[in-house]
């Protein structure tokens, strides 16, 4: 089940398109959906799939084909460290490899505590910022220096734990 | 947990998640403002705080869409036609900038401006070329740029509708084109009836979610349309079968903000600007060993070694290697030879290699080039769509033999099967993803074959030391 308030987001997606492509908004609905519950289950792709009159599958073919979206639940944070050429040539590895440290978790793994899962990801689009990294989906940090990545992390556990 | 607090600290535990996050958000300083562009027309005045519409027409902008459709402050001139606008494109030379560099003019002439049903104008934003991220940093700080010169692209093909996709994981460049389109119409600047003309065009933001491929366009036409992004045989080509099967026109970011400039001061301006059959600037993104990684707008043809010298030189005072010039697709170059070319698509060809985006990866002597390889191997194993069996099964098999040379693991005949694998995707796969698979490792091997050998030869001498 949705909200007014999500539904209200997703119809201005839908208004973008013409009457009949509907379908259109998938990738929004499904990030929208992202951000409000951290991932997409099967049901929101049920709803989805009901609001743009598309086959439950075909939400579920779009949900597993792009990277970005959650197919399982994620920490309150998603960490995701970009690793291409052009950031493994200015410390993104080492960024990774700090946060594994820091957080006391492998790459692809969430802490028990349910506040951050660590991915390796590929080009962000930012590769003269690099180390970068994106938090939950919409939010690029650049020049993430291991004392940024501290000060990164020591702030949202503060922040969470309010 | 012996770290003394830092002083910022107490800052920290007063902000909510948002406020933290901002701490950490990139301000161009470093990637667009840093006064080394040489005659820059995209990021001309920029400063990170003059996005908006109103700092946009301060700086001449709207200007060539008044031109165009005759609404000149204070003029009486009468409103170009369609073909006038394309004629001067034409006159421009301005090519593709998101990587095949394809005569911009030329291929809007391709659109049936006749077609009676609705045609659809597409923006390319998929920017997720390694080492490119130039449009990125167009939309961020002037984003009416794009929309002026997809406005006026819309105007010359007769096109009523566009899309602008944009890279999913810069989402708050999504954020702010959708702000600046607001802003537009607003103004009267898009949608019904465009400064009071017969022109009507509608134009949206959509956004990707993490697919490498969707940077192809007819991918990127898929998505758009709610679904995988897996590329589409062509022909038919978008001009005639596009978005929804409709006559679709699709260039990349960087191509539709070069198009204000060009009606403003004409087509032959541009192009003298750049050299012959290469017109106007082109924005090159410097990432890897550079002192100062960054874009640079700079005219077509300036010498490699100019460019290097804006980034300020190899970093840490090293020796250049090799230099890949034109995104990671594209085949790499020893260094010695890249400080002899000028950067524009006709030089960067004739080193066989290409321009692509403007990507120039730059990597210094303490770089094994096996090592890169590998990383670019995983990538396009990682990002191939899977439709295609040449791409879907070669790419892994290509990491993977990398994967093992870089391990130690190397055999013999390892360097003669890269090449095989290579043979073998490319040219013989829907899209251009097995080619760019392909690419980088023949030239990693062509260029670069004792690194690898010597790996390889370790390896025997440990096996036989093991026997």
């Amino acid at each position: 089940m949705i909200t007014e308030a999500t539904r209200a987001r997703f119809e201005r997606e839908i208004a973008k398109y013409p009457a009949d492509q509907k379908q259109s908004a998938v990738m929004a609905c499904l990030s929208i959906v992202q951000q409000e519950q951290g991932w997409v289950s099967e049901e929101s792709e049920s709803v989805i799939a009901e609001v743009l009159g598309m086959p439950q599958i075909a939400v579920h073919e779009v949900t597993t084909f792009y990277n970005m979206y959650n197919q399982k639940p994620v920490g309150k944070f998603k960490l995701n460290v970009c690793t291409n050429l052009p950031c493994q040539l200015r410390d993104g590895n080492q960024a990774l490899q700090h946060l594994a440290q820091k957080l006391g978790i492998q790459m692809g793994e969430t802490t028990a505590d349910g506040l951050f899962t660590l991915q390796q990801s590929e080009c962000l689009g930012a590769c003269a910022d690099s180390p970068v990294m994106l938090v939950n989906d919409r939010h690029m940090c650049s020049f993430m220096s291991n004392d940024k990545l501290d000060q990164l992390v020591d702030g949202l556990r503060a922040a969470a734990s309010k | 947990m012996a770290c003394a607090p830092r002083p910022a600290s107490k800052v920290w535990t007063d902000m909510n998640v948002d406020q933290i996050l901002q701490q950490f958000e990139a301000t161009g300083a470093q990637t667009c403002f840093h006064g080394r562009h040489i005659e820059p027309q995209i990021y001309k005045d920029l400063n990170g705080s003059n996005w908006r519409l109103k700092d946009y027409i301060a700086r001449g902008g709207y200007a060539a869409l008044r031109k165009i459709l005759g609404k000149e402050e204070g003029g009486s001139a009468e409103p170009m036609t369609q073909d006038q606008v394309i004629a001067t494109v034409k006159d421009s030379v301005l090519r593709g900038r998101g990587g095949a560099g394809f005569p911009s003019g030329l291929k809007w002439s391709f659109m049936p401006r006749q077609f009676p049903g609705q045609k659809y104008l597409v923006c390319n934003s998929d920017e997720g070329e390694p080492g490119t991220c130039k449009d990125r940093d167009i939309m961020m700080y002037n984003p009416h740029i794009v929309i002026e010169g997809m406005i006026i692209a819309a105007y010359a093909m007769g096109i009523t509708v566009g899309y602008n996709y944009i890279h999913g994981e810069i989402f708050q460049v999504y954020e702010r084109f959708e702000e600046a389109l607001q802003e537009a119409r607003d103004a009267g600047l898009l949608g019904q009836n465009i400064l009071g003309s017969h022109f009507s065009f509608q134009l949206h933001a959509a956004h990707g979610f993490g697919a490498y491929i969707c940077g192809e366009e007819t991918a990127l036409l898929e998505s758009l349309e709610g679904k995988k992004g897996q590329p589409r045989f062509k022909p038919p080509f978008p001009a005639s079968f596009g978005l929804y099967g409709k006559p679709t026109t699709i260039n990349n970011t960087e191509t539709f903000a070069a198009v204000p400039w060009i009606i403003r001061n004409g087509g032959q301006a541009y192009l003298e600007i750049g050299k012959p059959n290469n017109g106007g600037t082109k924005i090159f993104s410097i990432s890897g060993d550079v002192e100062l990684p960054g874009n640079y707008e700079i005219p077509m043809g300036t010498p490699f070694a100019k460019l290097l010298e804006l980034a300020g030189g190899v970093r840490k005072g090293r020796t250049l290697k090799a230099v890949i010039p034109g995104g990671s697709s594209s085949p790499v170059v020893p260094g010695a030879q890249m400080m002899e070319l000028t950067m524009d698509y006709d030089s960067i060809a004739k080193a066989g290699s290409m321009l692509g985006s403007g990507a120039v990866i730059v990597m210094d002597d303490s770089r094994n080039m096996v090592e890169s390889l590998l990383r670019l191997s995983y990538f396009y194993s990682h990002e191939s769509c899977g439709q295609c069996t040449p791409c879907r099964e070669g790419t892994g098999w290509m990491w993977r033999v990398v994967d093992r040379i870089w391990h130690g693991q190397g055999r013999p005949e390892d360097l003669d099967l890269l090449n095989s694998l290579a043979d073998n995707i490319q040219g013989r796969t829907i899209c251009a993803l097995g080619d760019a698979a392909a690419m980088p490792v023949r030239a990693m091997i062509k260029h670069f074959r004792p690194e690898f050998e010597a790996l390889i030869e370790q390896a025997a001498q440990r096996g036989a030391a093991h026997a």
